[in-house]
């Protein structure tokens, strides 16, 4: 049997083969050593979730703490990537994309296009996606969406330990900036990681689970609230594929395609905002290439259009689950 | 001072201040004709700094740049022709047309954009100073950025991330006294010198004027030096004027009319260089008239390419987002 790792330690275990097999990749960002500038031990943290713990003792200065000034370290990144480094920052919320953004949507994502084809920018900027947590309205937030609505970058919110570390190395030896965006409640999932270095295309979904009657998309936390739900539907004999798109920017847009051709039927579930999201943008590219395979109208999965609430009643309210899942199952199959 | 220049080296300095001069000139006569598309920022009356700092740059050291770009692409060694036919928007310029005047960029001299943001550049170089540092290749990174961008928190955040990180990184704020159309006296009441916010991240700041190109070159080739010997960042800020508006077309509303004429005629960095040169004896006038008629033939020659120059073809729209999808 493979040996099962947490999604974390799937992180970590990239992180280190990475570091280990090419210099020029160093990781960066607040406290992702921890403990600088004080009387205790170095890697006092590893992160504010312990992801990149220990490595600071394999890795030494390659592993950098930052001043909480996000706009300047992961411009350095940036900048680092741009003269011939293959930097990792942490970006520790997504939430945090608000004080940063130039530097990712303006610099990395269109040096490229903006110096006609002549740099390359192989940044990776690992950050914490998602709710569930009780973190309230600023530390919550699924915003994948907003990379993947700019061209230039590369965005990858993987579902599994096994998925987590493959995507992270191919995004680490990508040429491209890319952001690797890491739902919090999945760091302690466990699942089978092969050993040593593999890598897993970007944009090639997963069939998490073959299906016939419906279709549902599904992202990151979101792919295991559908399972629940599938699980659940199965007792019923209704058989949902589940497809994980893996990476939202490249789409894989086909096999997407291929199995609402083959089920007719599509439920997306996203814990993004529904306006402008990956359910809105899964669903239009949908029904403008596949309109006559569909039997019933596409249903979207998706938090209510407000802030993450804090508090856990409302909290809970607001997050896609799986009798959410179950309920638009039913109302695409008109039961 | 100029005991230690040697000739070739003056000539060289004058050379790089006139190709700025004559390019920018000439940028503002065709613009003003309508031959050239989009926004440009002229950086003419600037010249003293973008030379005398990049003089001391190798081909490998980095420097990042801002909206008024033209004068540090030229001093990093960005070919003329290129830039012009970047600025005509053709398929031969710098970035093939896709980036034009404000994001010209040649990353193989060093040069790793103009950029349309006000203080983005400072976050990048400290990239360039931590490639230069973790690969040990003795490179240093210079960011230039305006009065204006001075008061953008991304310039504080780098300056004070370099001194975290110890990088070898110079901070070259060119002070030309507005941002757009607004005085530091009003955006920044409390500093005297912008070179005073050095103090803020504990790096050395020192204060020149930017009309004289040799306290440029010698204060920045302290700070240089001190980056590469892996003593630390620090701050230099450069004060002068522009002649032009902030964009081609500002009718400069916010200054006196004769302003800029009396600066020309007075303490013009191309005037007060040629005057101390030739006055010490070390370089001719015949000589440095001999080098405006060159950079003038080489300058028209860029704008006769450029118009000439085929646009990119619609496929170039496509290409070049990614390295590969």
């Amino acid at each position: 049997m493979i040996r099962k790792l947490s999604y974390s330690q799937a992180i970590n275990e990239a992180l280190a083969l990475e570091m280990e097999r090419d210099s020029s990749v160093v990781v960066m960002g607040e406290d992702v050593c921890g403990g600088r500038g004080t009387d205790e031990p170095l890697d006092a943290w590893g992160g504010v979730l312990g992801v990149t713990k220990g490595l600071y003792a394999k890795f030494g200065d390659r592993v950098m703490d930052t001043p909480i000034s996000e706009s300047a370290f992961i411009g350095a990144a940036i900048g680092a990537a741009a003269c011939g480094m293959r930097p990792v920052a942490e970006l520790m919320f997504i939430d945090f994309l608000g004080v940063c953004l130039d530097q990712i949507a303006n610099q990395a994502a269109k040096f490229r296009y903006m110096f006609g084809g002549k740099a390359e920018t192989p940044v990776v900027i690992r950050t914490m996606i998602g709710g569930g947590f009780r973190a309230a309205a600023q530390h919550s937030q699924c915003w994948y969406p907003i990379f993947t609505h700019i061209p230039g970058l590369k965005v990858v919110v993987p579902s599994s330990p096994q998925d987590a570390k493959g995507l992270l190395i191919t995004a680490i030896r990508d040429n491209d900036p890319v952001i690797f965006c890491e739902h919090k409640a999945l760091y302690g999932i466990k699942g089978e990681v092969p050993e040593g270095s593999y890598t897993i295309p970007f944009g090639q979904a997963n069939i998490v689970r073959p299906g016939k009657d419906v279709t549902i998309v599904a992202l990151g936390l979101m792919v295991h609230k559908a399972t629940q739900a599938a699980t659940a539907l199965a007792k019923d004999g209704i058989e949902c594929e589940i497809v994980d798109p893996r990476t939202t920017s490249p789409l894989d847009t086909a096999k997407i395609l291929e199995s609402v051709r083959k089920t007719g039927r599509l439920v997306v579930v996203d814990e993004a905002s529904g306006r402008c999201g990956m359910a809105a943008d899964i669903s239009a590219m949908v029904a403008q290439q596949a309109f006559a395979s569909l039997k019933a109208q596409i249903e979207m999965v998706t938090p209510p259009f407000t802030p993450p609430p804090f508090s856990p009643v409302l909290e809970d309210a607001y997050l896609p689950d799986a009798e959410k899942v179950q309920a638009a199952v039913k109302a695409v199959l008109g039961t | 001072m100029l005991k230690k220049w040697q000739k070739k080296d003056l000539l060289k300095a004058y050379r790089t201040m006139r190709e700025i001069r004559e390019f920018e000139e000439r940028v503002h006569i065709e613009f003003a004709a309508g031959g050239i598309p989009g926004f440009v920022h002229l950086y003419a009356g600037e010249e003293a700094c973008a030379t005398g700092v990049c003089m001391h740059l190798k081909a490998n050291d980095k420097i990042a740049s801002t909206h008024r770009g033209h004068g540090h692409c030229i001093a990093k060694g960005v070919d003329i022709n290129g830039m012009m036919a970047e600025i005509y928007g053709k398929k031969t310029g710098t970035c093939g047309g896709k980036g034009g005047s404000m994001h010209i960029a040649d990353l193989d001299k060093g040069m790793m954009g103009a950029n349309g943001i006000v203080g983005a550049g400072p976050p990048l170089i400290c990239g360039a100073g931590l490639a230069a540092k973790t690969k040990g290749s003795g490179g240093v990174g210079v960011a230039f950025f305006g009065d204006g961008g001075s008061n953008q928190g991304t310039v504080f955040e780098a300056m004070n991330l370099s001194m975290a990180w110890q990088l070898p990184c110079v901070f070259v704020v060119e002070n030309n006294g507005f941002a757009e159309s607004t005085s530091p006296k009003y955006t920044a009441p409390g500093v005297t010198n912008l070179s005073d916010r050095a103090k803020g991240v504990g790096m050395p700041g020192v204060t020149v004027d930017g009309f004289d190109f040799f306290a440029v070159h010698e204060a920045a080739g302290e700070m240089i030096d001190r980056a590469r010997k892996g003593q630390g960042p620090s701050l230099l800020e450069v004060k002068f004027t522009r002649y032009f508006g902030h964009f081609e077309g500002d009718a400069m509303t916010y200054r006196p009319k004769d302003e800029v004429k009396k600066i020309r005629q007075t303490v013009d960095c191309l005037l007060q260089f040629r005057n101390k040169v030739t006055s010490a004896g070390m370089v001719t006038d015949a000589e440095l008239d001999a080098v405006d008629r060159e950079v003038k033939a080489l300058v028209e020659e860029s704008v006769v390419q450029a118009k000439a120059a085929p646009n990119p073809p619609l496929s170039d729209l496509l290409t070049d987002v990614y390295v590969s999808y």
